[in-house]
């Protein structure tokens, strides 16, 4: 089982584009890796993307401001256009791959609609990408339906629970990617317990299970051999990003993986501090795992970072912000038309705030994720409707 | 059998099976109803031979009453109580413990040789990890073994209602106090009384942050959960507005370690409150009054707070959030809402009582037509797993308990954010959870996986099996509950080890 799923990969990879030449494919191929990163907890998106140009920020943020870019400050901002900068602590991993032009910001992005300013109930709002009228069904996630509309999709969900925007049709294995050992369970053990569910609605969990875990203990056990030699080996989510793309190059081309502790009710610090921390550990991931994926797969991987809200835009009494509204997004990606910021935009003033609070959000998520999947995969409008069913996709142009 | 040495038990499956099933021959135990068995596996922590026993002596009306109602004499085992009472910190009250680790914690960051400053402070960890620990120590081993298995039940399902994550600052020396003085007395009581017990609970006002919540620095983070977590529910009918009053309500509750009370103007003095760690400091009050859900609240002190959790847990929708919930945890996925309808009407009845509450609930038609059709989580799994092998022996070290559940995620007193874990079968059943499952399955069949090895330095592991086919599953009717695909793969087991990993990763082991 584990060879079709490299060879699918590598099918889709090679032949693809000469198949779709010769021939219409009811359902698109998936060429394109995409791994959606979430941060859970609602990270402030003013204090990573940074509206350096507006003063109001400055008045906003007494204690929280980051400082405007100075090149002699290594506290300062880094420059990304005349009105944003990015967050310092990010200097070494995403500011040069923003330099390389493989990273658009998008900001002013969120779910639209849903001003609960609840982290679970937008969160799982996110992850369903359904429409927010009506009933909600937890069963059906957006990747979800989004691997059912592909051909050749190889989901896999880098969390130790699936998680929501997976659940629904197929399922789809999850790997907690950080802790991964040899396997207790001998390959005959393995076969009597598929015999048992072999009539129960677990029974494909139970296979595809296994599966799983066979082919990521081989790749780790890979990586361990290699780590052997002295090299310093990577924690927390660098660790896990690190393999997510050694997975992703070999064996699967649509993942999730998520990271929490960005709820910065309190001392959230500035370019030095607890968000800065996090953020550190968040951008030697993402750049990990674009090392890891090597630069030919690099060119075809998109990688899209969102988050269920913003912050208030002003600091709270605690030196902190509490839950917003507008956060922004980032997409990431050796053939990302990055380098720029991205999408709708307002000036950062207090007269544009909403509701006096927080950011707008002027660019929907499933508009915006819809858009880019439509770019990638070539979906049309009945295939993006099964996606993010009612959204009208907004196609940035980012890939 | 001869557990000591299982690999002298290299046998056939059949010469297994009669080994098991003469050994218990001599506990004399016969067949339950399947209602019964099932009864007791959904309401306790899981089906055991002593528990299926008792239910059996007394009858199913009788033992649910038990259970709806414990007794104040219901003990536990000795050798657990021993281990309980020598734990670290068992010893002390909850509020002098915190103030002793907060001044080992201040010395340590006090020392001036960086070495030395780092060692303290390392060793203060530990000590506030081994507290945490200790707590789980508590928990785990009256899940297994308490008689009150429903209470233990209800306890678990609150504290993840009121969830606290216990690695944010001092918690792990709060957190066990927290779960026994705050939660379990009261997890078969009335909601109120619950609502205000965790509200005054240090662990709660430290996890929110309304120890930072003071007039003219609001923070809205717990009354925002109380609202959208603790009672009302999402969506259920609360404003943006009403949290940001509830937060000005809330302003000035907080946790003080200082001995002395705080400077206070003559006209404050009276409306100081303090208990324990937990005060009411009129001092951060904001006095102004306000209006949570149409009500007006005239400013007054503390006895805003009590107006407000009036409130709150007599509205409808929290009579129906909270019904929803407990029928999920007990039922599984969707349970039908004519029930929680009736559950809710229930609640507001009885004043929020929760054993009534939970009567309506066991007694109803749909709950006996879900049983054994609810798919375990985590912790149901791995305590299920226990008291089934170690009924009647108590094991002596619950950290390899602790060690799965944090593997499958649902650690004690760990998840970090105030939802608590989820509670649909999906969160837990995806296929790498289940091969995480079958995993330990295999290491708590395999042997005593470390439960029998006392948590000491140089402590010896005491020879231990787990004896899984017993009078429960020949004499009590368990083995009848098998499908024929999980019978044929026990029978193909070729030690005792595979055929306790295969009965512990069976499709009905992971159902209760």
């Amino acid at each position: 089982m584990t060879l079709d799923r490299r060879h699918l990969m590598k099918l889709g990879a090679a032949f693809a584009p000469a198949l779709i030449a010769g021939r219409v494919w009811a359902a698109p191929q998936t060429r394109t890796r995409v791994l959606v990163v979430f941060l859970r907890g609602a990270y402030d998106a003013a204090n990573v993307v940074i509206p350096t140009g507006s003063d109001f920020y400055y008045q906003a943020r007494p204690t929280l401001h980051i400082a405007k870019p100075d090149p002699a400050n290594p506290d300062a901002a880094l420059p990304l256009d005349a009105d944003w900068s990015l967050h310092p602590a990010l200097k070494d991993t995403i500011y040069p791959l923003w330099k390389a032009g493989q990273v658009a910001f998008v900001p002013f992005a969120g779910a639209g609609d849903d001003l609960s300013r609840s982290h679970f109930e937008t969160q799982d709002t996110i992850e369903l990408g359904q429409a927010l009228q009506g009933s909600r069904n937890y069963g059906s996630g957006f990747m979800s339906r989004l691997s059912a509309t592909l051909s050749g999709a190889q989901p896999i969900a880098f969390t130790d629970q699936l998680p929501l925007t997976f659940r629904g049709g197929k399922p789809i294995p999850n790997v907690a990617v950080g802790a991964v050992g040899k396997p207790g369970v001998d390959d005959r053990l393995a076969g009597l317990i598929r015999q048992m569910y072999q009539a129960d609605p677990l029974g494909p969990a139970v296979a595809e299970g296994f599966e799983v875990r066979d082919e990521v203990y081989r790749t780790v056990s890979a990586e361990m051999v290699a780590a052997n030699r002295g090299a310093v080996s990577p924690k927390g989510f660098e660790l896990s990003a690190r393999r997510i793309g050694r997975l992703m190059k070999a064996d699967y081309n649509l993942g999730f993986v998520d990271i929490g502790g960005w709820d910065t009710h309190v001392n959230e610090g500035a370019a030095q501090g607890y968000l800065a921390g996090r953020l550190g550990e968040l951008g030697r991931g993402l750049s990990g795992f674009a090392d890891e994926i090597g630069p030919d797969a690099w060119k075809d991987t998109v990688v899209v970072v969102v988050s269920e809200f913003g912050r208030t835009f002003r600091e709270n009494g605690d030196r902190g912000t509490d839950h917003g509204h507008g956060s922004v997004y980032w997409v990431m990606g050796g053939g990302v038309k990055g380098g720029r910021i991205a999408g709708e935009q307002t000036a950062v003033a207090e007269a544009n705030l909403n509701q006096n609070r927080d950011y707008a959000v002027l660019t929907d998520y499933r508009a915006l994720i819809g858009g880019l999947f439509g770019r990638i995969y070539g979906l049309n409008q009945g295939q993006l409707g099964q996606v993010f069913p009612g959204a009208a996709p907004k196609d940035l142009q980012l890939v | 059998m001869r557990p000591s040495r299982p690999k002298t038990m290299m046998a056939t499956a059949a010469a297994v099976a009669l080994a098991a099933s003469a050994a218990s021959a001599a506990d004399g135990q016969a067949a339950i109803s399947a209602h019964d068995l099932a009864l007791l596996n959904r309401l306790s922590w899981g089906q055991s031979a002593s528990s299926a026993a008792e239910l059996q002596a007394i009858g199913a009306r009788d033992w649910l009453d038990r259970q709806l109602r414990p007794r104040a004499a219901d003990r536990l085992p000795d050798a657990a109580q021993a281990q309980i009472d020598a734990l670290p910190g068992a010893q002390t009250p909850m509020a002098e413990l915190v103030v002793q680790m907060d001044a080992q914690n201040k010395a340590a960051g006090k020392l001036t040789d960086p070495d030395q400053r780092k060692a303290a402070q390392q060793a203060y960890q530990q000590a506030m990890t081994n507290l945490g620990r200790a707590a789980a120590t508590r928990e785990l081993l009256r899940d297994i073994y308490s008689p009150d298995q429903l209470q233990e039940q209800m306890t678990w399902f609150w504290l993840n209602h009121f969830n606290v994550h216990m690695y944010k600052r001092d918690i792990r020396a709060m957190v066990g106090d927290y779960e026994d003085q705050a939660i379990r007395p009261r997890a078969l009581g009335k909601f109120r009384d619950l609502l205000e017990a965790t509200l005054k609970h240090p662990a709660m006002l430290r996890y929110l942050d309304n120890d930072q919540n003071a007039g003219g620095h609001i923070n809205e983070n717990y009354a925002r959960e109380i609202m959208e977590l603790h009672t009302m529910g999402v969506g259920s009918g609360y404003s943006q507005k009403d949290v940001q009053e509830l937060a000005r309500i809330l302003t000035g509750v907080g946790v003080d370690l200082n001995p002395d009370p705080p400077k206070l103007k003559a006209a404050y003095q009276p409306l100081l409150v303090r208990s324990g760690l937990f005060e009411f400091n009129p001092n951060r009050h904001d006095f102004g009054d306000k209006v949570l859900l149409g009500h007006t609240i005239k400013g007054s002190g503390f006895g805003e707070v009590e107006q407000a959790l009036d409130i709150l847990a007599r509205e409808p929708a929290a009579a129906h959030h909270i019904s929803a919930q407990m029928a999920a945890y007990f039922m599984g996925d969707d349970p039908p809402p004519a029930l929680v309808d009736r559950m809710a009407k229930t609640f507001l009845k009885t004043d929020g009582d929760i054993a009534a509450t939970l009567r309506t609930l066991v007694t109803s038609r749909e709950f006996d037509a879900s049983l054994g059709k609810a798919f375990k989580d985590p912790m149901h799994y791995t305590v299920s797993a226990v008291r089934l092998a170690y009924d009647d022996r108590v094991i002596l070290n619950t950290t390899p308990m602790q060690n799965w559940l944090n593997r499958m995620s649902e650690g004690l007193y760990n998840h970090e954010t105030p939802d608590g874990y989820a509670q649909p079968a999906a969160a837990w059943s995806g296929p790498g959870q289940m091969a995480v499952r079958f995993e330990i399955a295999r290491q708590i069949g395999s042997g005593s996986a470390g439960l029998f090895k006392p948590d000491q330095p140089a402590a010896k592991d005491a020879p231990a099996f787990p004896q899984l086919q017993n009078a429960l599953y020949y004499k009590a009717g368990l083995d009848q509950t098998l499908a024929p695909a999980t019978k044929s793969a026990l029978g193909q087991a070729g030690s005792p080890q595979d055929w306790n990993t295969l009965f512990l990763s069976s499709p009905e082991f992971m159902r209760r």
